[in-house]
């Protein structure tokens, strides 16, 4: 079972991460189960949601309480929430960053996906672009399926884009 | 057949789309939304060639659907919270006039305080409306039943009509893979619906829901039920159909590890698939123990749950709703029906997470004999 944890900010597309996600690992062949954290969202407000993805069809309801990838899509957050709450020692943290320079207790990847996206796609919109990263550097889900659900999900040339940013990401990863 | 990952709001609007609905009357809450935004997109691309009746609250929302129940087509509609209080009068309307539609309850606590998250509050407050309820696991069997539920209203030997009770947020909102059935194969499982009774048609004028004087009155009651009692034998039978067409085997309640379980769970909806874990984890240590779930509450399957329980030392029953003063729903007509010891557990309400370490306490208080009949689980401590 592998547990994966997003925060964001209402808007900014954390829960179509855990989604999409989700949605690619089950074209790998595998279990999967995304939902948000059940609050009422607003543009802008912490939001949190989460990816359970396994071998064995997924039985538990409750919410992830120790999961074993934190990706933070908003840096700004770090100052809001404790986005290293309830991590594990192997635990692995992906920081959407230019200047974070690590907690100090643990190790963080740190990606520009912001960098990308105003290049790529001239929004700071990064939840498809961090995924990418993310399927690199842990080899969790695939980059093809990635890549068809992005399309799957954003049709025509949105998910064009979306999809190139993510695979810049997967590359740099 | 396809099988794709989505919420179980929108297994529940496939199932309609397959279900063939003429009439669907619907009014938006949280979080019930998706599925009436679903079904209105599914009736404006044409996927479903029913009437979306845009209405102005909730009570115009069912009692539209029971007009058009009444006119003998199927109907759908679906709700949640307030606004299934707020359809309250019309649910008993609805069952008296013997309309056989179904409703989709997203299930969500009550107000006050106000709260738009899980538990089990709303449509346990209906339980005596002479509605079927079926409570389900998953997103699976959210679109399951829905299809089912309509082949058992719509049994002469029923009329009655059907909520389809899934969890608010813990299944409306999360995704997981869904296997969607053809069409064909739906078609005939559950061909169009033919009234053979009371139905409103200009050609043979009937009243329905008329004035009774107490010369009638009390064996249109009696009728329902006799109705409700039917419902449990063809409930079964069509789970029985359901598995031989689709493969997926449902009954009025299942057994999980109860042969030689000494402490059973009892439950119903999402919770089930988080205690099936802690069943296997309590197992794995020795332990023997079991869960029973009740997806059949109305009609109340006494046999069924005394086949599951009769070996077993004691009951715990995990309520996410609560009677004030009493306890919980389910955990009273455990009480009232069966003949064991029986133990009640409050927790869940309102949206409280349901962690494996209450689940873990429910047992062990269980096990070493609660203090009280009724056990609140979770509560915080000032």
């Amino acid at each position: 079972m592998i547990e994966i944890r997003f925060h964001g900010r209402g808007g900014q597309g954390s829960v179509t991460a855990a989604e999409i996600l989700a949605k690619a690992a089950f074209k790998d062949g595998k279990s999967v189960q995304a939902f948000p954290f059940f609050g009422v969202e607003r543009r802008g407000a912490p939001v949190m949601a989460f990816t359970r993805i396994d071998d064995e069809p997924i039985k538990m309801r409750y919410q992830v309480y120790n999961p074993d990838y934190v990706l933070v899509l908003d840096e700004g957050l770090l100052n809001v929430v404790d986005v290293f709450s309830g991590i594990k020692d192997n635990t692995e943290v992906i920081i959407n960053t230019k200047t974070f320079e690590g907690s100090g207790d643990h190790e963080v990847h740190k990606i520009d996906a912001t960098g990308i996206a105003l290049d790529m796609l001239g929004r700071n919109i990064v939840n498809t672009i961090i995924l990418g990263y993310f399927a690199k550097k842990t080899g969790v889900v695939s980059i093809d399926s990635l890549l068809e659900v992005i399309k799957e999900t954003f049709p025509g040339k949105i998910g064009e884009l979306n999809a190139e940013a993510t695979k810049k990401a997967y590359d740099m990863g | 057949m396809v099988k794709e990952v989505m919420t179980s709001n929108k297994a529940v609007a496939e199932a309609v789309r397959l279900a063939k609905p003429q009439v669907i009357p619907v009014y938006p809450i949280t979080p019930q939304t998706t599925i009436s935004e679903y079904l209105a997109q599914y009736v404006a691309d044409e996927k479903i060639d029913a009437k979306y009746v845009k209405v102005e609250s909730e009570h115009s929302a069912i009692s539209a659907a029971v007009g058009a129940s009444g006119a003998g087509v199927r109907v759908f509609t679906a709700t949640s919270s307030q606004g299934l209080m707020l359809m309250h009068e019309i649910l008993y309307a609805a069952a008296g006039m013997r309309t056989p539609f179904v409703l989709a309850d997203a299930n969500r606590a009550i107000s006050a305080p106000l709260n738009i998250w899980n538990d089990q509050q709303d449509s346990i407050a209906q339980k005596d409306a002479g509605w079927l309820q079926i409570y389900v696991e998953d997103a699976q069997e959210a679109l399951d039943t829905t299809l089912m539920a309509y082949k058992v209203s719509e049994n002469p030997d029923i009329l009655l009509p059907s909520m389809v009770c899934l969890d608010g947020f813990i299944l409306t909102h999360t995704v997981e893979p869904v296997e969607i059935p053809d069409q064909e194969i739906v078609d005939e499982f559950l061909p169009p619906y033919v009234p053979e009774h009371a139905y409103l048609d200009p050609k043979d004028p009937m009243s329905i829901g008329n004035f009774a004087d107490p010369e009638y009155y009390m064996e249109a009651r009696h009728d329902m039920d006799v109705a409700m009692n039917n419902a449990l034998d063809v409930i079964q039978k069509t789970c029985d159909e359901f598995a031989e067409k689709f493969g997926r085997k449902y009954g009025l309640v299942e057994g999980y590890k109860t042969d030689d379980a000494e402490i059973i769970y009892v439950a119903m909806g999402s919770l089930c698939s988080s205690i099936r874990v802690i069943v296997d984890e309590l197992r794995a240590k020795g332990e023997k123990v079991g869960l029973l779930k009740i997806r059949s509450y109305r009609p109340f399957p006494v046999d069924a749950i005394n086949e599951i329980v009769k070996d077993c030392s004691k009951i715990a029953v995990v309520d996410k709703n609560f009677a004030i003063g009493m306890g919980g729903a389910l955990y009273g007509d455990m009480k009232l029906k069966i003949d064991k010891e029986i133990y009640g557990f409050i927790t869940g309400l309102g949206g409280r997470d349901i962690t494996p370490e209450a689940l873990n306490e429910i047992y062990e208080i269980t096990k070493n004999g609660p203090e009280n009949d009724v056990t609140w689980i979770g509560l915080k401590e000032e």
